[in-house]
Order: C-alpha cells, then sequence, then structure tokens
C-alpha cells in the first residue's frame, strides 16, 4: 500500500516543554526538524500546576535560558505574577517563581515553534521507532507514514498508555483529556527498552467566582519583577500582577480523607504507578504527617482571561463526591464549583539508567529522550532535558562533541546525571538539597556558568557571548577595586559603622573587608564609597556575593576540586566487566546496566562499594600501563 | 613509563640499627645522588657508570660531611620500581638517616608517601598480572570483610565512635536541606541555637578522639621530651648520657648548640623523642639567637620537658624566664653537676618551681636511675592512657579528624556570624566526608594510594 514517506534530520515525539526545547534546539542548530504532537492545540500545555520556576527549579529555567532554551523567555512574556522565594536565605537558595497565564503561554510557545525556520509541526501519532542495527532510522506514524530521520528525541511525557483515575472513574486519556499514544510502548519493548509505570496527579480546578477571598489571606507578587532571561529587560516586566490567596485544611478536611481511604485508588490498590514522594496528593500528606493539623492550599489564578483558578496543594485521586466534600470543608471554598475533578495520571515511562548522560540511548544510536517519558516530573525539569537532548543529537547530527554538564555546573547537571546514574523508583522532582555545590550553583550566576556552553553548542548568538565576556570583566574589575580600595579609621566611617551596627576600626582595611561583616551590603558601602562606579545591577550584585562569601565559596570550590578528580577518570566504553577479577558479582551487574563514563559516575551508583571502585581503579590503571607499552 | 617526579625515603627501620638505607627513586635520581655523593675517586660521575656497580664516598652537605656511605646504582628498569633507583647505605643512627633523607629532599627529591615504591612498581609494569591479581586479591578480602580489614589499625571502638558522630552531622544536615525543600512542614526556627549545643557536643567528641590519637602517637613516635636548660647547663652532655653516644658536640663553651638536635631513645620500655635545644639566655649573637627562639618554640609541643639546672651556680634571671615558660608543662628539673660543691639545692628549686627533680652527674652518670623511674611513673602511671581501643594511631586518619574538627568549628563560626542555615551545611559536609575517609565510608580520589600504602614505605 501507497504511503507518505519524508527524509529530515531529526524528528521530535511531543510537543511538551521537553519536546518544544528539543526541537527549537535542533532546528536553530540547522537541522531539518519535525515535531509531531497528538494535537497541535496542546502544544506547551501545562496541565498542571500554573506557575514555572519555584525552589530549585527556578534555578533551572536560568540555566536553561542561559544555555539558549526558550521557556525562560516565554514565561517571561506571559506571567500575571513574580515572586524570587527564600530571599531570607543565603543566595545559593533564592528562587525565581512566575504564576503563568497558560493559555498563554502554550500561545507564545506555539508562535515561536511555528515561526522557527527549518522547523515544521504535524499532527500525528508516533506509533514505531525505526532502528537498523542499533542505529535509529526514522520513526512510522499511525496513519502508516514513515519519516526518515538520523535522530529521534523522544519526549512524550505522560501520553504512553496514559490512563486518568480517581475514584472508580477511569478513562484510557492523557492530561485533560488528549488522546493518549497507546502504540509506542510495544516499539520501544521491542528494541529492547525497558518500561516503568509511574503516576501523578494534579488537584481540582475551580470557579474563582464561587470563592470567598475574605476568608484568605493575600498573596502578592513582588514589588521589583526579576526576569527569568538573562535576555529580558528588566524594564520590560514591571506589570500589574494578580493575586493568588493562600488557605489551610484542617481537621474537618483531613477526617473527611481518612474516613474515604478506602476508596481510594491509591490505597485500594487501583493504581499500579509510582507516585511521586515530593509532589504528595493532600491524601498521602494527611496520612504521612498525621501530627499536622492543617496544611497550606493556595489558590492560584490560570489565567488573566478565565475564571478557572487551581487548588495548589489538593491534589487527590478520590472519588467525585469526596473531593466535592474535601475542598467545600477549607475555609474559602465552602461554596466553590468545581470546574475540572482532581485526578491521578499513570503513563509509561523508561528507566532512565538505559541512557548516557548526553541522553542518547546506550542501545540504540541516535535515539534521545527527554522529559517525564525519563522518569521525571515537573515543567522545568523536563524541557531542561529537552533542551539537552536537543542539543546532543543535533551535535551527532553535525558530527560535533556533544556536551554533558557535570554536578558542579548546573542543577541540570544534577538532574540528569541522578536520573541515568541513580535508581530511580517515582517521579524525579528536583530540589534544592540535591545539588552538592549550591553555593556555586546560584540562579544569579547561572549565565556566567552555562552560557559559555551554549555559545559553543551554537545557541547564543556572538552580541550575547560578548556581553557576558564584559560582564564578567566588570564583575572582576568591581571585586579588584573594592579589595584595593582602602579606608582609613577617620571619624566618617567609624560613624558610618556605628550606624549600620558594625565594630569600629582600629586600622585601615579594604571595602571588600567591610563588606564581609555579615551586617554590611554593597548598598550600605555606598555612603562611605565615594568613588564607587554606576554599575548595572548585576554586576554590583555578583561582585557582593563573590566577595562577601568568599571564604564559602572557596571551601566549596575545594569540594568541587575533589568531585572532578573522579569524574575525570574515565571508563572505557568496552570495558568488560566480567573480566575483572575480584569485582563482586553485585557490582558487575549494576555497572554493566549503568555503563558509568567515569570513576565518579560509577561511584554514584547504589551497590557500587568503594571497595569495588578501588578494584575498578586498580585495574584500569594497569590496563592504562599495558596499552602504553609497545 | 609515565612520567614521575623523584621519590625518596629511608628504607630501614627508624630506629639505631647498623646500617641505615635511604631509597630515591625517579627520572631525577642518579642527578640528585650526584649533588649530594662526593665519590672517594674524584672523577668519577654516578650517571655513567654501569647498573648494579657500588660506590663509596662521602655524603656532603655544602662542605659539611655527613657520614661515609657507598651508594647503589640501578638504572631503569632494571630496578625495583623500574626506574631510575639509588640506595644510599650509611651509618644507622637516626639522626644521620634523617639528616641524609632531609639533604636528598631539598635537592629535588620528594618525600615517598607510604607505599609508594611498591606503587610504582606496579604501575610500571614490574610486577606481573599474577603478582597484580595478588593484590587484588588483597583488596577482594577488604570486599569481603568490609571495614574490618582495611581499616585494621582501628579498633572496633574507635569506629563506632567515629560513625555516631558522622550519624549526627548527617542527621543535622539532612534536617537542614529537608527544611529548605519543605519549609511548609520543617521549620528552621530556633534551630541555630540547637545546632550550636549540638555541635559543642560533637566538637568535645572529636576533641576527646584527637587526644587520644596524640597517645596513640606518643605509643609509636615516642614522648616528645624536650632538654630545656641555660648555656652549658650540660643538656648535651645529658643527651649524650641517655643515647649512649657522642652524638651533640660537647664542649666547655657555653652556647655551642646552637640548633635543636633529636635522638630516639629507650628507656624501660618507654621510647623517648629527645630534642636537644640550645641553652635560653639573653644574647647579643644572631645566630645564638635563632637557637634560643627555636628552644623555645619547641616547648609548646613537648610531652615532657627536661629542664637541666647547673647545680653548682645560682639561679638567675635567666632561669626564672625558663620557669616562666613552662608553667604549662610537664616537667622534671634535673639538677646536673652533682660532682662539684652543690650551690642550688632541690629545696631552692621547689620553692619557686613546684615540679619534681633529680640530682644527678652527666659527667659520672649518676642518679639516672631515679630519672628514669621518674619518667616511667609518670607516662606509665595515669597520665598517659594506654588503653591501645580508643587511639587513633594513623597519622592521616588523625589529620582528617582534625580536618572534620576544624569544619565543625566553621559552622559554629556560621553560627555566630548569624549565617542563612544553607550556609551551615557546607561545613557539616566537609566534617561528614573528612569523618568518612577514617572509617572508609566515603570514597575519596586518593583511592589507589589507599591501596598501596598498606605496604610499608621503601618496600
Amino acid at each position: 500500500m501507497p504511503f507518505v514517506e519524508e527524509y529530515v534530520d531529526a524528528v521530535v515525539v511531543g510537543a511538551g516543554h521537553a519536546g518544544c526545547e528539543a526541537a527549537l534546539a535542533c532546528a536553530r542548530l540547522g537541522l531539518v526538524t519535525v515535531i509531531f504532537t497528538v494535537s497541535v492545540d496542546s502544544i506547551a500545555l501545562m496541565p498542571c500546576n500554573p506557575n514555572i520556576g519555584g525552589s530549585s527549579k527556578g534555578h533551572l529555567v536560568r540555566e536553561l535560558d542561559a544555555l539558549g532554551g526558550e521557556m525562560g523567555k516565554v514565561i517571561d512574556r506571559t506571567f500575571i505574577q513574580s515572586k524570587m522565594l527564600n530571599v531570607s536565605k543565603g543566595p545559593a537558595v533564592h528562587s525565581l517563581r512566575a504564576q503563568a497565564d497558560k493559555a498563554e503561554y502554550s500561545r507564545a510557545m506555539r508562535m515561536v515553534l511555528e515561526n522557527t525556520k527549518g522547523l515544521q509541526i504535524v499532527q500525528a501519532e508516533v506509533t514505531e521507532i525505526l532502528a537498523e542495527e542499533g542505529q535509529v532510522t526514522g520513526v512510522r506514524l499511525y496513519s502508516g507514514a514513515v519519516y526518515h530521520a538520523k535522530t529521534v528525541i523522544l519526549c512524550t511525557g505522560t501520553y504512553l498508555k496514559a490512563r486518568c483515575i480517581y475514584g472508580d472513574v477511569s478513562n484510557f486519556t492523557g492530561p485533560n483529556g488528549l488522546q493518549a499514544a497507546n502504540h509506542l510502548t510495544d516499539s520501544l519493548k521491542k528494541l529492547g527498552i525497558e518500561m516503568y509505570r509511574f503516576k501523578t496527579g494534579t488537584p481540582a480546578r475551580i470557579d474563582g467566582r464561587t470563592v470567598d477571598f475574605e476568608k484568605m489571606e493575600e498573596q502578592k507578587g513582588d514589588q521589583k519583577i526579576i526576569p527569568f532571561s538573562f535576555t529580558t529587560d528588566p524594564k520590560t516586566v514591571q506589570i500589574d500582577q494578580v493575586s493568588c490567596w493562600l488557605t489551610y485544611t484542617n481537621e474537618k478536611t483531613h477526617e473527611i480523607i481518612r474516613e474515604n481511604l478506602d476508596r481510594s485508588p491509591l490505597y485500594s490498590g487501583a493504581i499500579e504507578g509510582t507516585g511521586p514522594r515530593y509532589c504528595p496528593s493532600i491524601e498521602d500528606k494527611v496520612v504521612r504527617f498525621a501530627d499536622k493539623n492543617r496544611h497550606q492550599v493556595f489558590i492560584e489564578p490560570e489565567g488573566r482571561y478565565t475564571n478557572e483558578m487551581y487548588v495548589g496543594g489538593m491534589s487527590s485521586s478520590l472519588p467525585e463526591d469526596v473531593q466535592h466534600a474535601m475542598y467545600h470543608s477549607v475555609p474559602g471554598l465552602e461554596h466553590a464549583k468545581i470546574v475540572r475533578n482532581a485526578y491521578a495520571i499513570e503513563y509509561d515511562c523508561i528507566n532512565p539508567q538505559q541512557l548516557y548522560p548526553t541522553l542518547e540511548f546506550k542501545k540504540i544510536r541516535g535515539l534521545f529522550s527527554g522529559g517525564q517519558f525519563n522518569g521525571s516530573s515537573g515543567y522545568e525539569e523536563a524541557a531542561c532535558q529537552g533542551l539537552v537532548a536537543g542539543i546532543n543529537a543535533s551535535m551527532e547530527v553535525l558530527g560535533k562533541k556533544q556536551i554533558i554538564i557535570d554536578r558542579s555546573q548546573g542543577y541540570i547537571g544534577v538532574l540528569i546525571d541522578d536520573l541515568v546514574t541513580k535508581e530511580n523508583h517515582e517521579p524525579y522532582r528536583m530540589m534544592t538539597s540535591r545539588a552538592e555545590y549550591r553555593l556555586l550553583l546560584r540562579q544569579d550566576n547561572a549565565d556566567q556558568r552555562l552560557t559559555p556552553l551554549g555559545y559553543e553548542a551554537g545557541l547564543i548568538s556572538e552580541e550575547r557571548y560578548q556581553a557576558l565576556l564584559h560582564k564578567i570583566e566588570q564583575i572582576r574589575q568591581e571585586k579588584e577595586r573594592l579589595e584595593k580600595t582602602m579606608v582609613g579609621a577617620n571619624s566618617s566611617v567609624q560613624a558610618f559603622l556605628k550606624n549600620h551596627n558594625s565594630t569600629e576600626l582600629r586600622t585601615a582595611v579594604s571595602l571588600a573587608e567591610i563588606l564581609r561583616r555579615p551586617e554590611m551590603t554593597y548598598a550600605y558601602l555606598k555612603e562611605i564609597d565615594k568613588d564607587c562606579p554606576d554599575l548595572p545591577e548585576d554586576v554590583a550584585e555578583q561582585a557582593e556575593i563573590d566577595i562577601k562569601y568568599d571564604g564559602y565559596i572557596r571551601r566549596q570550590l575545594k569540594q568541587v576540586e575533589q568531585f572532578r578528580k573522579l569524574e575525570q577518570k574515565r571508563i572505557p566504553e568496552d570495558l568488560d566487566y566480567e573480566k575483572i577479577p575480584s569485582l563482586r558479582l553485585e557490582a558487575v551487574q549494576k555497572l554493566k546496566l549503568c555503563k558509568p563514563i567515569s570513576i565518579g559516575q560509577a561511584s554514584r551508583i547504589s551497590g557500587v562499594s568503594p571497595a569495588d571502585l578501588s578494584v575498578l581503579l586498580v585495574y584500569l590503571e594497569q590496563r592504562k600501563r599495558q596499552e602504553r607499552k609497545p | 613509563m609515565q612520567r614521575s617526579d623523584t621519590i625518596a625515603a629511608v628504607a630501614t627501620a627508624m630506629a639505631g640499627s647498623g646500617i641505615g638505607v635511604i631509597r630515591i627513586s625517579g627520572e631525577e635520581a642518579f642527578a640528585i645522588a650526584e649533588k649530594v655523593f662526593r665519590p672517594a675517586k674524584k672523577d668519577k660521575v654516578l650517571h655513567e657508570q654501569e647498573t648494579y656497580t657500588i660506590h663509596y664516598g662521602k655524603i656532603m652537605d655544602g662542605e659539611e660531611i655527613l657520614d661515609e656511605v657507598i651508594v647503589l646504582l640501578m638504572k631503569g628498569p632494571h630496578s625495583y620500581t623500574a626506574e631510575d633507583t639509588v640506595e644510599i647505605d650509611c651509618h644507622g643512627g637516626v639522626y644521620v638517616v634523617k639528616r641524609i633523607l632531609e639533604l636528598v629532599l631539598r635537592k629535588g627529591a620528594r618525600a615517598a608517601e607510604p607505599g609508594e615504591f611498591t606503587k610504582r612498581a606496579f604501575l610500571n609494569g614490574r610486577i606481573d598480572l599474577s603478582q597484580a591479581e595478588a593484590v587484588m586479591d588483597v583488596i577482594q578480602a577488604k570486599n569481603e570483610y568490609a571495614l574490618k580489614s582495611s581499616i585494621r589499625q582501628l579498633r572496633g571502638s574507635v569506629r563506632d565512635r567515629i560513625r555516631r558522630i558522622r550519624e549526627q552531622v548527617l542527621y543535622e544536615i539532612a534536617f537542614i536541606e529537608s527544611a529548605l525543600d519543605d519549609p511548609e512542614h520543617i521549620s528552621l526556627e530556633g534551630y541555630p541555637k540547637r545546632l550550636k549545643e549540638k555541635i559543642k557536643e560533637l566538637t568535645e567528641q572529636t576533641e576527646a578522639l584527637l587526644k587520644n590519637a596524640d597517645e596513640g602517637r606518643i605509643l609509636r613516635e615516642g614522648i616528645r621530651t624536650v632538654i630545656i636548660g641555660k648555656p652549658n647547663a650540660g643538656k648535651s652532655s645529658l643527651l649524650n648520657v641517655l643515647a649512649g653516644e657522642e652524638r651533640a658536640i660537647v664542649t666547655d663553651i657555653a652556647g655551642t648548640t646552637r640548633d635543636t638536635l633529636e635522638e630516639q631513645i629507650k628507656l624501660r620500655g618507654l621510647i623517648l623523642h629527645m630534642i636537644d635545644t640550645a641553652g635560653i639566655r639573653k644574647t647579643e649573637d644572631v645566630v645564638e639567637q635563632i637557637g634560643v627562639e627555636r628552644a623555645k618554640g619547641s616547648i609548646p609541643d613537648a610531652d615532657l620537658v627536661l629542664y637541666v639546672v647547673d647545680s653548682s651556680t645560682s639561679l638567675d634571671e635567666n632561669d626564672r624566664e625558663i620557669m616562666s615558660l613552662l608553667k604549662e608543662q610537664k616537667v622534671i628539673v634535673l639538677l646536673n653537676k652533682t660532682d662539684l660543691p652543690m650551690v642550688t639545692t632541690p629545696e631552692m628549686v621547689e620553692k619557686v618551681f613546684s615540679r619534681p627533680s633529680v640530682c644527678i652527674s652527666a659527667k659520672e652518670e649518676t642518679g639516672f636511675d631515679q630519672f628514669s623511674q621518674m619518667v616511667e611513673e609518670m607516662f606509665l602511671k595515669g597520665a598517659v592512657s594506654y588503653d591501645e581501643e580508643m587511639h587513633l594511631t594513623n597519622i592521616r586518619h588523625r589529620i582528617s579528624m582534625e580536618k572534620a574538627a576544624e569544619s565543625l568549628e566553621k559552622v559554629m563560626e556560621s553560627i555566630r556570624l548569624g549565617m542563612p542555615e544553607d550556609f551551615y551545611s557546607i561545613d557539616l559536609m566537609d566534617a561528614y566526608e573528612s569523618l568518612g575517609t577514617i572509617i572508609g565510608e566515603s570514597a575519596g580520589e586518593d583511592l589507589i594510594q589507599e591501596i598501596f600504602s598498606k605496604f610499608c614505605v621503601g618496600k
């Protein structure tokens, strides 16, 4: 039977947050790219919470932007409220979060895709991955059409054999009732790919007109808004913001939940997928934090042009009637009308240990994947993986060096390393605590950390790169000036110090020395720093942080140095672990499966002990010596 | 073969044996040997000599003769390490061996790590596969018996204590981290104060271990004994009597010992690591002043101070200065020169300086039994614990423990400075890692080093 046959460079399967970034990266790097989606109207859909960023996720978005991704730019154009979180804590944990106008966000991202040269959007379901001798060759669609491609990136999100559940109601659909993709899993299994089944959930959406905001605390956005993208002019984001609202569950809510736990598909066994511990449903929270008599509930608008509101903190898969009773027990929601029920969703994803840190399948050359398909959760986590998969797929087609971001370079590195190295039995969510070198991986210096890498890959323009170099030089000069400028113990300086509750000077010291005092800030310093140059805010901020936390930064750098030593000890791809004498069987199995690229990565595999590493190190060193012999 | 620097170490036991061997291995081994060795036959050049030959001559530090020696030459790859190797065989006194090693190090060699010669032999393919497999079997044993054999020096109770400290550090890290990620359910309110108490407690524990570690050092390296006194009180003579050899240069001229001399002696089963110092007095002589400063500097690290007083002269302001320097120290006062008419008596000393004293004569070698007994009583009864169970005897372990203690101190500082909580975890993590390297639960970057350090130095 005749069928459509096309030849392209890259195929991206799925147009969620991972797929969009992957496709944009490929097309921008010069690949003829096709992106498939089950519905063009669902491009960059936000089927769960209406916000981008948040603790540690804000870091991810900034890093993505620094590398040349799109999410930060789009949210800067479509947000309706913005907040820098954790400002009372150290700069390492400051994190940006923006409320999105969901519909606007999707529309804006779709427009970017539509207007990207070399990128074609096609609405169709991909049913088969084509591969020959361990090399991907293209995809087949439900219609029978074949797209030959040099590389394929899988970003199927939660759509593979998706099932939405609440109570005993169960629909075989993707999120928001969208069509599920029911065929691809079998094709992947045939290629020898190991699949997992994960679960996640979302709370109800309610009609804003039926909410009594009087009973809630208003949550306003920041006075001064900081954009996500390093390319966005801060002046353009100072908009009128909408508010979110805070209320709490109570004993009554918890009682309703507890009484109906047996009707929850999670506890009755109807859901087999594993859910995220770190993004628990309200029934999970009530069970796990039995001693808490209330939990926060955030009521967040879904956009400017809709009355729908998201009930943050109360995701659930309880039956419809229980949901109604439960939501109505919350102050302010007594009369709330539910527009969409809360539900849990189950879907197929992969064991991401089958991937290299480049996000390419170890078994199939040219096949990459990103996003929830890799067992993560969250828009930001997905977007970052999509971007990295897109860049590396392009590098492979172009015959260039692929990029790997390590744990000391970014949260993206932590995210991907955790996914491909550690055993992961639940949807992976980024968290601040997962990053070891937090003080170096701040949201404010993501550009310095990663833009050079994006420039090298080809996603950052010459102009933007030069601007970064200029910024770095300005920071250096300002730090040097502060270190070198001495102030004496004269009366005006003493008065200044006294005024700011700081100890008076005994001898002359540098401005940097004064700045290092915990109670001092760069802004205060201007009172005695008459020659302070008029620097851009971000430059001054970097100089201040670098000087103020100098000692801690240096200690963290030392930790990184230790870490890198093991990362740099590479393990040859062809290493036959079974041939290594004295290596324990468990270690052999784990190492064979994970195929770590370095001793460092091997050290993070659960089940591989320090003693196993010693054996491995000795073996590698010996092998190296033998190869060097003539 | 990989380019590597040149290493040197003493290959024989650091004890008063008849012969001492200093081994130098690496590309510069011959060049370095040439810098310190003056062959008996003037025009002999070491690197022009055949491999496996022996040469007689002197080790020279500038114009000073350190010892008469013979050197053995082995050219790579026909040596233990497969690198160019020179062995210097000298007379075995600890002092001479040490001076020669120091000289070699000064001339460009690096002090070998424990087991480094064996490591090089292995890495240079000098040890064949079957031998290498034997090495791996050793490691395998480490696998099967977990930590037990990998940390043989460390007895169970110490390990358990360290593990407990480490677990508590980890708990605090976990608490901070979870509070950062879930501020809704975990509050940091009042936490700094609680952490301060906890760190105080942990610091006490690490300090206790370090103190015991110090005692462990005493067992292994000997009691660090510093001899102090005015010029010509007879300090060097005392050392010579104790060492049973003419080691320090003894003359009747005050101020002969201008530097510190070290010697290890055995006294009733105890090892005394003796440090002879320049006499302390006010002096205009610049060189002598340096010696005096060094003498003063050696006091705080001493486990025991032997304060030598010339009993044939009276106490003066120099003695008063010395006494004030020794206020914090464990001291034995030795009233020397009792062969001469006594001017200063034990009673007179005790009045101004309440420490035990013994009358001796270094010249006639009297009073030493009483002295030995005093030392023995001091160190075998109470003052130093001999409970080996609690000792961190390995230097690497002690350094790691010190690092851990430093990191905990930095956490305290962060709390004092009112830093945000997320800063605490940086140093807590360091403390956790340092403790982990002691009990083998952290995979450090020095893994190969660790494996090969199981071999003794120089072998």
